[in-house]
């Protein structure tokens, strides 16, 4: 289970506690998704959209640390 | 003709569907394994002529001195109007590269129409309009047909069937049977394009751009190619069950196994976009206006330069080649190196969350 | 697109391949639980370029191949009462006791997939004539949807929407594996986005209590590559820890939101899972301030119900004590298009995944 898909907040919509929704962007292309279990995300942020729902906003700092952690591996090979 | 091989492969069930196979199920009209079982078992065991059993997009007939082609296609897709055509449009463009990718120049169309209670007369007006503008621009005239109504409820709308016939420029090669492991398998476009816009259009996803169907005519770039005699060994339109269908089918026909690589595959962000989010594999979703072609190496760099030379067939690309028989019909080459099994479609592509 | 192409890269892949090999100095059995890394491993071609030195068991991981028969054809016998059912595409084709929803749908059950639970929300409000019930199967990671589903459904005030839910717990079935006497279990891959929801706090204890190491993983090759390397190093270097190689998605408690969400409307109960039984705390019922968006409560349907095949070894093979092959009904009466148990179920199942894939690797061999 759990085909999760990373997009990229670009609008929101509504800022309900339960109808929440906001534009997001996948590669080009955007769709509406329900934002309640993110509503501190920001314009710009990127989430896991999951069933229509955006489960978590990406941790950008954490995924550039460990993709240089690769890179160095990478390197020394 | 060689006869179809029946796949040695072990993941053909030994049973013909599902544990309820007393009735048609909506799977044994979605290209792919079943539609071909469905074909071999019923139709061409009642109808035996070598015409019908080359199962190509078209059949192959000679009338006095005349070659020609004639072929017939059933449409039913929902909604009537999607992002890039009509049904009207794809009736006519559907039936033209049937005639084409079998080496005709496709010259005229039967039209019929089963028509809904109730549906408006402009929109039957807009589907029309379509059909004229297609013909209109593939130079084929609409010569016969037919209409019916049908009470409310019996039908989705509309139902069109267009028959055709073309004139052979060059037959194409004597059809998948005839492949060898050598041969270079080339699509001639983005591939899901159509499934994508349907399955958007119909199931309200909001997608937005929305994908949009490669609904065309590629009767033009096919018939250059057999009148420079670049005859290709096989031509199929991708309709249902996508690229996937295809190779599985030539693999059925030949004997050999189709490998491609992941890499190679055209898709648009669009379509790629669906695809993600859904769990949906662009190489079984349908097609209506880009092909797959198989032709012998040394025609390939002649064949792509002339496929990029047309708007249609711009983005034309190899994506692999034939294989001798392994186990797995077709093989799709991960980008890591490996190959897994890329299936063959046995009902419609459904989305997934798993 | 973003935060995906990366974690794909073919470099970057051969080159953590060639790491990971490296490392090694025994086949050690490491169980990924969750069945989309699962489908992943596979459709990447990684499980195949690992199999000779890693031995990858798929657990039970697919809510949808442990879903009780019971479920489906409650479902089925809704659709013959009037009432749409909504549901993932995922459910279509899972065999009930004797037919499918798909084949239901044929002979003309009402019958409609849904991309989000929420969309079947949406279809209930459009059409106020119309009784929608959405089967909510899924882990954690699906229930935040489902249950913002309902909340949806009453701030509309709908009382034409419920959910037939049948959602899971991984943690109780991995126990559950672990104390098999026959398990050979060493180390896990923990399913990333359920953690994404939940935290990962609570598999310290797991891993303590059972001695083995525990790598929160995610789902592209990437990072089901670096989350494989590092319970290998972990069981190399004879670690048990809890260890996060998911960070851009999970952090250790969570998401607060999401489970405030699940805590809303569910409870943890003891569930029956397909092909192994009563799993205690397996699972999830809706709790009772919700039941008018319950579709048992609603339709009276019991939770417990018909058994399981007899021969079927599914719970076995999903705790990694059999093999696919050695189940007698694997490859004849159980085959993917007609599938008996749980893992031949769904594609990620590990019967289908090994009916379809390991007759490509046998060829090589």
């Amino acid at each position: 289970m759990c085909l999760a898909v990373p997009g990229c907040v670009v609008q929101w919509i509504d800022h309900d506690e339960v109808m929440a929704t906001a534009e997001i962007d996948f590669g080009g292309v955007r769709k509406r998704c329900h934002m309640a279990c993110t509503p501190d995300a920001n314009v710009g942020d990127y989430v896991l959209v999951h069933a229509g729902v955006s489960l978590v906003v990406i941790d950008r700092e954490a995924a550039e640390k460990l993709l240089a952690t690769l890179a160095t591996l990478e390197d020394a090979h | 003709m060689k006869p179809p091989v029946e796949s040695n492969s072990s993941f053909v069930c030994p049973l013909p569907t599902s544990p309820d196979s007393q009735t048609v199920s909506l799977a044994h009209g979605e290209g792919g394994r079943l539609t071909r079982q469905f074909i071999r078992e019923r139709i061409v065991s009642r109808f035996s002529n070598e015409t019908l059993a080359a199962l190509g997009d078209a059949a192959l007939i000679t009338v006095g001195s005349e070659r020609i082609a004639f072929s017939s296609d059933g449409y039913t897709v929902t909604p009537l109007f999607f992002p890039g055509g009509d049904i009207g449009r794809l009736a006519v463009f559907g039936t033209v590269n049937d005639l084409a990718v079998t080496g005709a120049v496709p010259r005229w169309i039967g039209l019929s129409m089963i028509i809904e209670e109730g549906l408006a007369w402009s929109v039957v007006d807009r589907i029309l309009d379509s059909v004229q503008a297609a013909a209109r621009q593939t130079n084929v005239t609409v010569v016969t047909g037919d209409t019916k109504v049908v009470p409310r409820g019996t039908c989705d709308g509309m139902f069109i069937t267009t028959s055709g016939i073309g004139e052979i420029v060059t037959p194409v090669g004597t059809g998948p049977s005839s492949l060898q492991v050598g041969d270079v398998l080339i699509v001639s476009g983005p591939v899901g394009r159509h499934g994508a816009a349907i399955m958007n259009a119909r199931e309200d996803l909001g997608f937005d751009p929305s994908p949009i169907s490669d609904c065309a005519s590629v009767a033009t770039p096919l018939i250059e190619l057999h009148r420079t005699s670049l005859t290709p060994r096989a031509v199929r339109d991708a309709t249902r069950g996508g690229v996937a269908a295809v190779l599985h089918e030539w693999s059925e026909a030949s004997g050999l196994s189709c490998s491609i690589e992941e890499s190679l595959i055209p898709v648009s962000t669009e379509v790629r976009a669906v695809c993600e989010l859904l769990g949906l594999d662009p190489l079984h979703l349908a097609n209506e206006g880009t092909f797959v072609l198989a032709t012998s190496h040394h025609q390939v760099d002649s064949t792509l330069s002339l496929l990029k030379h047309f708007e249609v067939t711009r983005d034309a690309r190899i994506i692999g080649e034939v294989v001798p028989r392994r186990i797995v019909p077709v093989v799709l080459r991960r980008s890591i190196g490996s190959d897994v099994p890329l299936d063959d479609p046995a009902g419609a592509p459904l989305p997934r969350i798993c | 697109m973003q935060y995906l192409d990366e974690y794909r890269n073919s470099d970057l892949l051969k080159t953590q391949l060639a790491n990971l090999r490296s490392l090694i100095t025994r086949r050690w059995v490491v169980m990924d639980v969750c069945g989309g890394q699962t489908h992943s491993f596979l459709r990447s071609g990684l499980e195949a370029a690992l199999d000779d030195v890693v031995e990858l068991v798929h657990g039970p991981g697919c809510p949808v191949c442990v879903t009780p028969a019971q479920v489906i054809d409650d479902a089925i016998d809704l659709a013959q009462r009037n009432t749409v059912i909504a549901t993932f595409g995922d459910m279509l084709r899972v065999p009930g006791s004797t037919t499918s929803l798909l084949q239901a749908r044929a002979a003309g059950g009402d019958i409609r997939t849904v991309y989000s639970p929420i969309d079947a929300v949406l279809l209930a409000q459009k059409n106020p004539g119309l009784q929608v019930v959405f089967i909510a199967v899924g882990f954690e990671t699906t229930m935040p949807s489902t249950a913002l589903a309902v909340a949806q459904a009453r701030q509309l005030g709908l009382t034409n929407f419920s959910l037939l839910a049948h959602h899971v717990r991984v943690e109780p079935a991995m126990r559950t594996i672990m104390m098999m006497p026959a398990n050979r279990i060493e180390g896990f891959l923990a399913a990333g986005h359920v953690c994404a929801v939940t935290g990962y706090q609570r598999l310290s204890q797991f891993a303590e209590q059972f001695r083995v190491p525990i790598v929160v993983t995610g789902f592209e090759p990437l990072d089901l590559l670096i989350g494989l390397t590092e319970c290998i190093t972990s069981l190399e270097q004879n670690r048990t820890e809890v260890r996060n190689l998911y960070p851009r998605a999970v952090h250790p408690e969570g998401n607060s939101h999401a489970i405030k969400w699940i805590d809303e409307v569910y409870q943890i109960a003891t569930v029956p899972w397909r092909g192994m039984g009563e799993i205690p705390d397996g699972g999830f019922v809706i709790r009772s301030e919700w039941r008018q968006f319950d579709a048992r409560h609603r339709y009276k349907l019991d939770l417990f119900g018909n058994d399981d095949d007899a021969e079927c070894r599914s719970g076995d093979i999903m705790s990694g004590r059999l093999k696919p092959h050695d189940c007698p009904l694997f490859g004849n009466r159980c085959v993917p298009d007609h599938p008996i148990g749980a893992p031949m179920v769904s594609s990620e199942g590990c019967c289908a995944a090994y009916y379809r894939y390991t007759a490509e690797r046998k060829m090589h061999q």
